[in-house]
């Protein structure tokens, strides 16, 4: 692939170089972004910011969206109140929040937290009502004939049990906040990776945004891999 | 609380009245979503076209997947929306570049299912196939084709999905026309009550598109059993 690359751009200028960049210039392009910087920062300042806050948005959409879920799931009251407005919202993908949230907050770093929080949040509250739902009755109830109290109840039995299905909703959520953040950021944005694509695009710097994309794919999938260590972890009782 | 965070119901759905009545940034709010689902079509279509046939040609001949199948896992983790600048550069904006955004979106799962569909089509028919003395191109058309049926149209349901985002996405970065296009605009004129109106229509022509293609699954189900 790598050759074939080389022969196409380098070697016989079958692409012209405005359109897709030539290994040479990406790499020298690496180089500057990574030392010098582009677009007001340093590659790994870059890196930093789009992470923290995807982090942020989708560490509070978790802990907001998987009680919300598990009450559903266990309280008929709850869920014929929230449902509803569910069923509403649940077409509209993330992105096309990202205006209103402008609109909201304006161009900076709380309008994207606001999206991403969006993007994980009705993902891991489905998930997890899902899952409560996913569980079988009778676990319950033999849960319940020896004597557990409530807290017991939501620790030791629903969380557990709807564990698979919040963390695969949870996969799915988190691609879905890194998408959603690049969007944002390539809108408007005064850091981070969206901001790198779209200067590249504006200097029509094709070397620039190939690095940009790159790094887009990396610390996506760097995240995800994160997630399924920790999947792991937290579930030492299924197998790998 | 002001009307200019958060409109009343009423205000929006009179808002979303008149944008089908008169034109804002240059159409109506119909001839603005023909345009976003016309590029939807395009990117879909393409999408499917393409990537079944290979899915499947995947789960057949080994050495294609071997070439193919690296390549493809390094592009997969690349989001749609970073396409974006490439996408602009290559395309422009009017057509070409929103349809190649919706593309990247909708294109993986197309491929995916259609690859696991063949993948896990029951060696019996192969081998009787085989025995029949079925060559490689109608054992790709006849045996898997047919057998990868469900898997592939659950892929498209999926993809028709990510496509729809994809697109949203598209429209509101690079493209001059369009839902997405209306809302960025209604976002520059702080006009809340636009944006939402576009929101609206964003989630009713999803949750369309995604009943339409589980009317489809459901059919085939039926078909089946």
């Amino acid at each position: 692939m790598l050759v074939a690359w080389f022969l196409l751009t380098t070697a016989t200028q079958l692409i012209a170089p405005t359109r897709f960049p030539a290994p040479r210039e990406v790499w020298e392009s690496l180089r500057q972004i990574a030392l010098a910087g582009y677009a007001d920062a340093r590659l790994h300042a870059h890196v930093l910011h789009s992470v923290a806050l995807v982090l942020m948005g989708f560490v509070v959409a978790v802990a907001t969206g998987v009680p919300l879920g598990l009450a559903m799931g266990w309280s008929r009251r709850v869920e014929a109140l929230i449902n509803p407005a569910f069923l509403l919202i649940r077409p509209i993908p993330p992105l096309a929040w990202i205006p209103l949230a402008i609109v909201w907050l304006g161009l900076g770093d709380a309008a994207k937290v606001l999206v991403i929080w969006f993007a994980a949040f009705v993902p891991s509250v489905i998930n997890s009502y899902a899952g409560v739902r996913s569980l079988e009755p009778h676990v319950i109830e033999a849960a319940r004939v020896l004597g557990i109290g409530r807290w017991m109840l939501v620790r030791e039995v629903l969380v557990p049990g709807a564990a698979p299905l919040i963390f695969s909703g949870l996969r799915l959520s988190l691609q879905a906040c890194w998408t959603t953040l690049v969007a944002a950021e390539l809108i408007g944005a005064a850091a981070g990776l969206g901001r790198v694509l779209s200067q590249g695009a504006l200097d029509i710097y094709p070397a620039m945004i190939l690095v940009g994309m790159v790094a887009v794919a990396l610390a996506g999938s760097v995240m995800t891999w994160a997630l399924g260590l920790l999947e792991r972890r937290a579930m030492p009782w299924r197998p790998a | 609380m002001k009307a200019q965070f958060l409109p009343t119901p009423l205000a929006v759905v009179q808002e979303f009245a008149r944008l089908t009545r008169e034109p804002f940034v240059g159409f109506t709010l119909q001839t603005h979503l023909l345009s976003s689902l016309g590029r939807f079509a395009m990117g879909f279509g393409l999408a499917a076209a393409v990537g079944i046939p290979l899915g499947l040609a995947m789960g057949w001949f080994r050495t294609l997947d071997a070439i193919v199948s690296p390549l493809f896992d390094a592009l997969r983790f690349v989001a749609p929306i970073a396409w974006v600048p490439f996408a602009a550069l290559w395309f422009g904006t009017g057509i070409g570049g929103p349809v190649l955004i919706i593309f990247s979106g909708a294109f993986p799962p197309c491929v995916i299912n259609a690859y696991r569909g063949a993948k896990f089509v029951e060696p019996r028919l192969i081998e009787a196939a085989r025995m029949l003395g079925v060559g490689n191109l109608r054992m790709v058309g006849e045996v898997l084709f047919p057998a990868a049926i469900p898997s592939i149209v659950a892929g498209l349901r999926i993809s028709a999905g990510l496509g729809w985002q994809s697109l949203i996405g598209a429209e509101l970065i690079v493209a001059s026309s369009g839902i997405g296009y209306l809302m960025v605009k209604g976002q520059s004129n702080i006009s809340t009550a636009i944006v939402m109106s576009g929101m609206i229509a964003i989630g009713l022509v999803g949750a369309s598109i995604d009943i339409l293609l589980r009317g489809l699954q459901a059919k085939i189900e039926r078909h089946r059993v």
